[in-house]
């Protein structure tokens, strides 16, 4: 007659389908929603989701309704004061529920903005896909952490292979001792016993005979006691641990005159973003670094370093001075991994150039994994581009970029991934 | 209740946590009592299910089964949303119309919650889906699980052979008419799979032997189309704008025809549903309401499963009146549980008022009354049928008048003696689908010309279409292929013509 059927261990994400077709078809609005998140996080943030809001009339599925106007008549309850006939004014602005529009309120609903969660997964899809990433690079990072097995101990269960055999009979052992030691005594003080009662008198002596019984039910006691019981087992004890286990410093070059604008600034950020991100997947613990320069380059905290407007001339070789100065200080004890990131509009000072390809050289580059510099212009490249170019051949670790839009960020790192994947 | 009471049965355990066994237990004993009321249900298929299958079953229109489209990923993340920060509880059940009935229970109800879901949903919802005129005549319950099996295929079908894209947008298109897309006087002819596959094939070959004989140019052909110029197409003005677009629009393929009808199915499937929400959760809930309540009097429920259960059951019939901030009309579950308890109090214990109202059920038997009124009515003719004087008064139901050529609003009736009928009347009126929804017809296809189509909105009270009406005209032209024309038919004979799309030729030759 009736069926009681459990389904709550079928198959879930009946509606996974769904929402990827529905985050196919706002993709516009997705990929707008993480630009402004982007903007608006630190470029260490890029383990969460985020929230994205569509406004309602985007996705609305239109039908064909009544709208306002014409002649309605509805019927309300909880009447307390009318009778047939009132005449009443019309309600402010839908104020309270019982508003006299019956359609109204049906057309009305929902015009707030549609707001949804995408996952850390969806998110970082969608920046990666800004950013024109190969799809195994986006794997590689968008892996949560690597990890390695590692000894750990021991412990008392496992599998048959991982059986640490010492150490199982070190406790069988220990065992053994252990429950047998209250016979031993016993056996040992029988022994005394019949040592002295055997001086006075016959071996056959009634006394004697029943020590000698006794000690013949302890020592089958004593050889009861199992040799190895499961018990004892001891198991070589494997854990996993995340894999990366050092640790990195990042150094945030950014110039911040008058020159670089507010679009140029979000493309670095980006470009700081990525190569962290990069970095977390290798490294356990990562420093970050940011300083900032126009003719003056001084260390600031990340709001300061994107949010803050200076304008003036510019002199790289001030945060190339400062980044030596800091690197030395700080990061040269042999624990760090340096990586060093600038993003600038190439628009230097025209003597001050040289100097700065002449400090990256002599005092940087030979102590950095790996030094990225792009330059954000939409037009030729400007003065300091020439002279890092000279760089290029000499330094390996060394890449540099000319960038306009986002897609061209990616080139940069390739050198650096081919290292990592390799 | 409580005198009528006797403890001679061992009352069922009550524990928070509910067992299959204990289901199985309730389930004997409401079955039971329900065939003892005359009870007639479909057999009944109840599966428990997690609140993540809820919303699930939630996006997907509450149907087990469905295709793929983004509207429903929309809607999953709504109600996930919803629920996830608190501002909505899930419905404690989901009851699908179909044969065996299936009733969704959420694996997160109490013993007692599931017991009142059975009673209102396996048995109350059951019973009604198998009796109404409407659901007998618009739905088809031992095919439909069958009928959304096949669309999901075959649209998975299309969508490999077409592209999503291309499937995508047509189901936009189909899903914006989805409500005009019923003969509210015609009735349907009933669903099978078998015959669906083969229909499906047979039309799609025959189709394609008409387009076919497009490409014959035999003089005899001309003389047959100069005679069709001078006819008028439609003859008559059709309402049923999805079916004509499936069997007249010129451009559709025949793959394309079937997904229209696919939706206009599915559409025509909840079209009872939209016109019975009265009727259908007030016998529920008084179903619920009366099983559970004579289980309690034959003393197989505990005190403590009564207070749980009247709390729910309290809440579920609460209605606010019309001032207070959470009002939100009339609440169809309190208006039917009232009236099918008041319908019973006519039959029962007729006051003199009652004699006058209804003469024809005033002392009657009133489970006979019962099955005449859940089988023979929709909400609109059962509230103009049985609404009696004293649930007015209970409501303090009043009718307001909203005419925006007056500056100010007109109570034109309300609970007294001279304002039942107008009251009821009004009432019904406001359950009217005809009334509630624009009129429109499919006025005219210029054969002759640019084989544009003419949609007409016959006016009524002067309410005009909601803005949203200029984008479902994208739509149609889109199925159509050529231009659409919307008009309005003022009350006063003026026609004026409010929306003009013209189909971009070059998208469709694509096609």
């Amino acid at each position: 007659m009736v069926r009681i059927i459990d389904r709550r261990f079928d198959s879930k994400n009946k509606s996974a389908v769904n929402r990827q077709r529905f985050m196919r078809r706002f993709k516009g609005q997705i990929r707008e929603a993480v630009a402004d998140a982007i903007a608006g996080r630190s470029i260490k943030d890029l383990d969460n989701g985020e929230s994205v809001s569509i406004p309602s009339k985007d996705l609305s599925e239109p039908q064909f309704h009544h709208g306002k106007g014409g002649i309605w008549e509805t019927v309300f309850t909880g009447n307390d004061q009318f009778s047939s006939g009132d005449q009443i004014n019309r309600p402010q602005g839908g104020g309270g529920g019982g508003s006299g529009k019956g359609k109204a309120s049906k057309d009305g609903e929902g015009e707030d903005d549609f707001v949804f969660n995408l996952s850390r997964e969806e998110f970082l899809d969608v920046f990666f896909d800004d950013l024109a990433l190969p799809n195994l690079v986006k794997t590689q990072l968008a892996r949560i952490q690597e990890y390695k097995n590692q000894r750990a101990g021991f412990t008392n269960d496992g599998t048959p292979a991982n059986i640490n055999v010492v150490r199982s009979l070190r406790g069988a052992l220990g065992r053994r001792l252990a429950l047998a030691s209250p016979y031993q005594g016993r056996l040992r003080e029988l022994q005394k016993q019949i040592a002295e009662l055997l001086e006075t008198r016959p071996e056959d002596d009634p006394e004697i005979i029943r020590l000698k019984d006794e000690i013949g039910i302890l020592r089958a006691k004593i050889e009861a006691i199992p040799f190895i019981d499961s018990f004892d087992l001891r198991y070589n004890n494997r854990i996993k641990i995340p894999k990366p286990t050092t640790q990195a410093v990042m150094f945030c070059i950014m110039d911040v005159s008058g020159s670089m604008d507010e679009g140029k600034k979000a493309t670095a950020k980006r470009f700081f973003m990525l190569l962290y991100l990069f970095l977390t997947r290798t490294y356990e613990h990562i420093e970050v670094v940011f300083i900032r320069h126009h003719t003056v380059a001084k260390e600031v905290n990340e709001e300061d370093f994107f949010h803050s407007r200076e304008s003036g001339g510019t002199v790289v070789s001030s945060a190339i001075e400062l980044m030596k100065e800091i690197l030395h200080q700080r990061y040269l004890n042999g624990a760090w991994n340096v990586y060093g990131a600038q993003a600038s509009d190439g628009d230097n000072w025209e003597n001050d150039s040289p100097h700065c390809r002449e400090l990256l050289s002599t005092a940087i580059l030979p102590f950095l994994q790996y030094f990225a510099y792009i330059e954000i212009t939409p037009g030729e490249p400007q003065n300091l581009w020439r002279e890092y170019e000279k760089l290029v051949g000499a330094h390996a670790n060394f890449a540099m970029q000319h960038i306009e839009g986002l897609p061209d960020i990616y080139p940069v790192f390739r050198e650096l991934f081919k290292k990592k994947l390799a | 209740m409580s005198a009528k009471r006797q403890k001679r049965k061992q009352p069922l355990p009550a524990p928070g946590e509910w067992t299959f066994e204990l289901i199985e237990a309730y389930h004997v004993e409401i079955d039971r009592v329900a065939r003892s009321y005359g009870l007639d249900t479909y057999p009944n298929q109840i599966e428990l299910i997690t609140s993540e299958q809820m919303m699930d079953a939630y996006s997907s229109v509450g149907m087990p089964v469905n295709y793929h489209h983004w509207s429903f990923g929309k809607s999953f993340l709504q109600t996930e949303k919803g629920y996830r920060c608190g501002q909505m509880g899930l419905a404690y059940e989901i009851v699908i119309n179909s044969n065996p009935c299936i009733a969704y229970l959420m694996e997160e109800n109490t013993m007692t919650m599931q017991a009142l879901v059975i009673a209102h949903a396996a048995y109350g919802h059951n019973s009604f889906f198998k009796g109404n005129y409407l659901f007998r005549q618009w739905t088809n319950a031992d095919a439909i699980v069958d009928y959304l099996l096949f669309a999901r295929n075959y649209l998975s079908e299309c969508e490999e052979r077409y592209g999503e894209e291309e499937v995508e947008l047509l189901l936009d298109s189909c899903h914006a008419l989805m409500n005009v897309g019923v003969d509210r006087y015609k009735r349907p002819a009933k669903l099978s799979l078998t015959k669906e596959l083969t229909r499906q094939r047979e039309r799609a070959e025959y189709l394609q032997s008409q387009v076919n004989d497009l490409w014959r140019t035999l003089p005899t052909q001309q003389i047959k189309t100069q005679a069709v110029e001078t006819r008028r197409f439609p003859p008559e003005p059709q309402e049923n704008l999805l079916y004509f677009i499936e069997k007249n629009a010129p451009l559709l393929e025949p793959w394309q025809r079937e997904v229209v009808r696919i939706v206009r199915k599915i559409g025509q499937y909840f079209f009872p549903q939209r016109q019975t929400q009265v009727m259908n959760e007030g016998w529920a809930t008084y179903w619920h309401y009366t099983l559970i309540n004579t289980l309690f009097d034959e003393g197989l429920l505990t005190d403590s499963f009564m207070m749980e259960f009247l709390h729910s059951h309290t809440n579920v019939v609460y209605q606010p009146a019309y001032n207070e901030p959470w009002y939100r009309g009339l609440n169809p579950y309190a208006l039917g549980f009232a009236m099918w308890q008041d319908i019973r109090r006519i039959c029962e214990h007729p006051t003199d008022e009652d004699r006058y109202w209804f003469p024809d059920i005033a002392g009657s038997n009133w489970r006979e009354t019962f099955d005449f009124a859940m089988r023979n009515f929709k909400d609109e003719s059962f509230i103009a049928q049985f609404l009696s004087p004293k649930v007015m008064r209970d409501f303090r139901l009043f009718a307001i008048l909203d005419d925006d050529h007056e500056g100010k609003l007109k109570v034109s009736a309300i609970h007294d003696e001279a304002g039942y009928r107008k009251v009821r009347e009004i009432l019904s009126d406001n359950y009217n689908l005809g009334s509630r929804e624009p009129n429109l017809q499919v006025w005219n296809v210029d054969l002759r010309g640019d084989r544009s189509l003419t949609l007409r909105h016959q006016a009524y009270l002067r309410r005009p279409l909601s803005d949203a009406a200029d984008e479902v005209i994208k739509h149609v032209a889109r199925l159509w292929g050529f231009a659409v024309k919307m008009e309005v038919a003022h009350e006063d004979g003026r026609i004026e013509v409010l929306y003009e799309r013209h189909q971009d030729r070059r998208k469709t030759d694509k096609n």
